[in-house]
């Protein structure tokens, strides 16, 4: 048996696939790559496949993970040489490491994620907003009818300079975890901003320790 | 003209407001994107429903996989946008737009849309608006793209006769190029496009209804189809391929889950059985098999292709594949610990079907399926049906011994001569097989039944029969809905009103296109879906063009009317079905016709075929003697067709 961690960018021929059905794509790149996916035992078999954090419908990533479970070990680079051409466009590959089998589950592993959001409307006063913004104690909000406080999920927010395209930027790194996550459009949001006139990009997932 | 990056810019303001946002984006793994300026013909494939539903369509992958492997053409996808895309499209003034390469439908040279059921006619024309292309054949020049339509709904076109250019009666594989090739003359040559349309109709298995007019008699009953050109053919003869050509493998992966995310592949065409409800059966004759070896080669490179984790191996009724027990064995022996699903639907009611089952180890979660339509041996043999309740009980036995729990069964209500009788009959039926279920596997045994409307059909024995009312349909479901219920039992039925609505489109005639229009035109939208579906604006479209609905539905028709489909020829001759349609009424059955030929018509239509591919390829007889044109046929008693047994 070996463990895969792969290092993928999402690009934006597959930004408004979800979560699930990426999962389904990455099983299939597998079953065209003809590479000895596992499958779990018992009545229900699903692939070993393990997505380390969603990403919200319509955001682009550079730095997605997933760990992989192969029946057989094979080298590194027959595994690149097999999945590479099977990719779905949208999948890009990035790096495709062995981690030990007794790791924990990926999920458990991440805690914060590295966001560039870019407005696609200009908003007034950025550099005013963000210092009230980070300034607050509390940022209460409502998401899916439930209460939450999102000021302590962001760890870090800064307006950077903007790319030829002449677009305000921010860059975020928002606790990313299984229960308590950050999302950039939420931040966008508290800034007085729309969340569909923002261009998120993930550059990196960032594991414990 | 609006060009493919306004509508990206549309799709980028526009995606994260809308359900599903992938059903509109395209880019998928083995989509086809060519060089628009570089191919001559630019054909869109519409199937008129939602991506989620039109992906699954077998045909128009097959056609998008032989129109793009020709250089000069290239062929996209567009589908059916859900209510919240088409607010989107109409309020930005955006045209709907090919998949692939985001060009709008107006500036495809040839539109096809699959018509494989009734219920997608009001979509049909909503694509046509959101396009921006006419609805009406009459207004289009040759400005407007050629507007083509095909599949099973077209074996009566009329009802839509005023909004398609063209049809295509039958199988579209090769007709489709010879389409394309008549397209590319007419375009270097400049002509009207009425030439356009005169040079289709000369093609085998095109119908082009402005080339003919339909007369009425005084009370309104359908008089008889005019050619207004003399070299318009009467009838219209169906096309068929002479062989199946290999199935299609290169498929596209859809990015968000869609039904029957799978590999489908038909291991053969046509069906021998000769129930009489069914159109399928009768209008996909002659039945002609693929070789194993073919099937097994398909599902191989299939996987490569896609990576899909099922295939479906799909017929009318594969317990008749000659060499189903071979193709089973070898198939999961191939594809055996690569967690492949392999669904065989369409089995017969018999033990050895549990046993194919067993064999392609399929997984017991999603229940066993078997349709025996009727609970009643008098109601078996009128739609020449004929499995006894004591096969089903075995089966059944089979079934739940073998590690099944759910047993689905599917049966027919609202034939005329049902009795309320032969409807609790289903009831008993339901509950003597759960109780077969009980002794084996106690209270985890369940049986599902699904109980739909008959709705006769053009071209069956039955087309001459009438509807139920919608009161004797709800007199029937109530009987159901009360007693076929209780643990273990589930009931699955559709609305009278669902029914209604293909019933008046199935056996509709020409007028029928107002009422099509003026259903659209009050809102009408994706009738098939049960929440969508507005009874009451069809009923206000009737009554605005002066038509009654229950003319269509439930009127008897004599023997020797003729019908409004009666030009279009699925082959199987009238007089055929008019035989079959009064021994249902004696209780006559008819046996598989694999063991007996009844000289249905298609042998003596495509003698000549049937002479150049002799043997296994088709299960029709052999055929020695000349062609025998189809207006002689007519006069012939069935049994002395000379062909050999």
């Amino acid at each position: 048996m070996l463990r895969l961690r792969i290092t993928f960018a999402k690009t934006s021929a597959m930004r408004f696939t979800g979560h699930l059905d990426l999962h389904r794509a990455w099983e299939r790149a597998f079953r065209r790559a003809g590479l000895p996916l596992a499958y779990s035992q018992g009545y229900n078999p699903h692939p070993r496949l393990n997505l380390a954090a969603a990403l919200p419908l319509g955001f682009t990533s550079q730095a997605e993970i997933i760990d992989a479970w192969l029946e057989e070990t094979l080298p590194i680079s027959q595994a690149w040489a097999a999945l590479e051409p099977a990719l779905p466009p949208g999948i890009r590959l990035c790096q495709i490491e062995e981690v030990a089998l007794s790791l924990p589950a990926i999920q458990t592993q991440i805690e914060a994620a590295d966001y560039l959001v870019k407005l696609l409307d200009e908003l007034p006063e950025l550099t005013a907003r963000l210092e009230t913004l980070l300034n607050s104690e509390r940022l209460p909000r409502r998401r899916r009818d439930k209460e939450y406080d999102l000021r302590p999920l962001i760890l870090e927010l800064r307006h950077l300079p903007p790319e030829a395209d002449g677009l305000q930027q921010l860059f975020m790194r928002l606790v990313t975890k299984e229960g308590a996550t950050g999302r950039p459009d939420e931040v966008v949001e508290a800034l007085g901003g729309a969340a569909d006139r923002a261009r998120v990009h993930r550059l990196r997932l960032i594991l414990s320790g | 003209m609006i060009y493919p990056d306004e509508i990206e810019k549309f799709l980028e303001r526009t995606l994260l407001k809308v359900q599903k946002p992938a059903r509109y984006t395209g880019g998928e793994i083995n989509q086809v994107v060519k060089d628009w300026d570089a191919v001559r013909t630019h054909f869109a494939l519409i199937f008129p429903d939602l991506y989620d539903l039109g992906m699954s369509n077998l045909g128009l992958a097959i056609l998008y996989d032989l129109l793009n492997q020709r250089p000069d053409v290239l062929a996209e996808r567009a589908f059916a946008p859900w209510s919240d895309m088409e607010a989107a499209l109409r309020q930005a003034n955006i045209p709907l737009y090919s998949l692939e390469s985001k060009h709008p439908l107006a500036s495809f040279d040839i539109v096809g849309f699959s018509l494989p059921y009734e219920t997608l006619y009001t979509n049909t024309l909503n694509i046509l608006d959101l396009a921006g292309i006419p609805l009406f054949t009459a207004e289009r020049d040759e400005r407007h793209p050629l507007v083509i339509a095909g599949g099973h709904a077209a074996f009566n076109p009329e009802p839509m006769h005023a909004f398609i250019d063209a049809f295509v009666i039958g199988e579209g594989e090769e007709v489709v190029q010879e389409i394309v090739d008549a397209h590319q003359s007419w375009k270097a040559s400049e002509a009207s496009r009425q030439e356009l349309l005169i040079s289709l109709s000369q093609i085998w298995g095109v119908y082009v209804p402005s080339l003919y007019e339909a007369h009425y008699e005084a009370n309104g009953v359908f008089s008889h189809i005019e050619k207004k050109l003399n070299e318009a053919p009467l009838p219209v003869v169906k096309r068929i391929v002479a062989r199946l050509p290999p199935p299609t493998t290169r498929l596209i992966v859809p990015y968000i889950d869609t039904i029957h995310n799978r590999i489908p592949i038909e291991i053969m065409r046509g069906c021998t059985r000769g129930c009489r409800f069914c159109q399928a059966g009768m209008i996909t004759r002659p039945v002609r098999e693929r070789p194993v070896e073919q099937i097994v080669q398909a599902i191989e490179e299939g996987l490569r292709n896609t990576g899909f984790e099922e295939v479906g191996l799909l017929s009318l009724s594969s317990s008749d594949y000659t060499h189903i027990l071979e193709l089973v064995t070898t198939v999961s022996q191939r594809f055996a610990g690569r967690n492949l699903a392999i669904s065989l639907p369409s089995l017969r009611i018999e033990s050895f079907s549990v046993d194919l089952m067993d064999a392609l180890k399929d997984s017991r979660r999603s229940g066993f399926t078997l349709a025996p339509e009727a609970a009643t041996e008098r109601m078996r043999e009128i739609i020449n049906k004929p499995v006894s309740s004591e096969q089903l009980l075995e089966t059944a036995r089979a079934i739940y011994s073998r590690g099944w729990h759910n047993i689905k069964l599917y049966f027919m209500i609202g034939h005329p001569s049902e009795t309320i009788q032969d409807v609790q009959a289903i009831v008993d039926l339901c509950k003597a097989v759960l109780a077969e279920g009980r002794k084996i596997i106690g209270r985890r045994a369940q049986v599902t039944a699904g109980v739909s409307t008959f709705i006769p059909k053009p071209h069956t024995p039955f087309q001459w029969a009438a509807c139920d009312t919608m009161e004797q349909i709800r007199a029937k479901q109530t009987l159901l809905k009360q007693t076929l219920r209780g643990d273990g039992l589930k009931l699955n039925w559709n609305s009278p009103e669902d029914t209604m609505l293909e019933a008046w489109l199935s056996r509709g005639d020409r007028r029928m296109a107002e009422v099509i229009y003026q259903a659209w035109k009050r809102g009408a939208r994706f009738d098939a879906w049960k929440d969508h579906f507005r009874y009451d604006l069809w009923m206000e479209a009737f009554s605005v063009v002066g038509l009654d609905p229950a003319f269509y539905t439930h009127r008897q028709r004599p023997l020797d009317e003729t019908f409004p489909w009666d030009h279009i020829s699925a082959t199987v001759r009238k007089k055929f079905l008019a035989e079959d349609y009064l021994w249902s009424m004696q209780g006559k059955t008819r046996i598989d016709c694999r063991q007996r030929c009844f000289a249905c018509g298609i042998l003596p239509t495509f003698a000549d075929l049937r002479r150049e591919n002799p043997g296994d390829v088709w299960q029709c007889p052999e055929v020695k003697s000349k062609r025998i044109p189809l207006s002689e046929i007519a006069a012939l008693p069935a049994d002395s067709i000379p062909v050999s047994n």
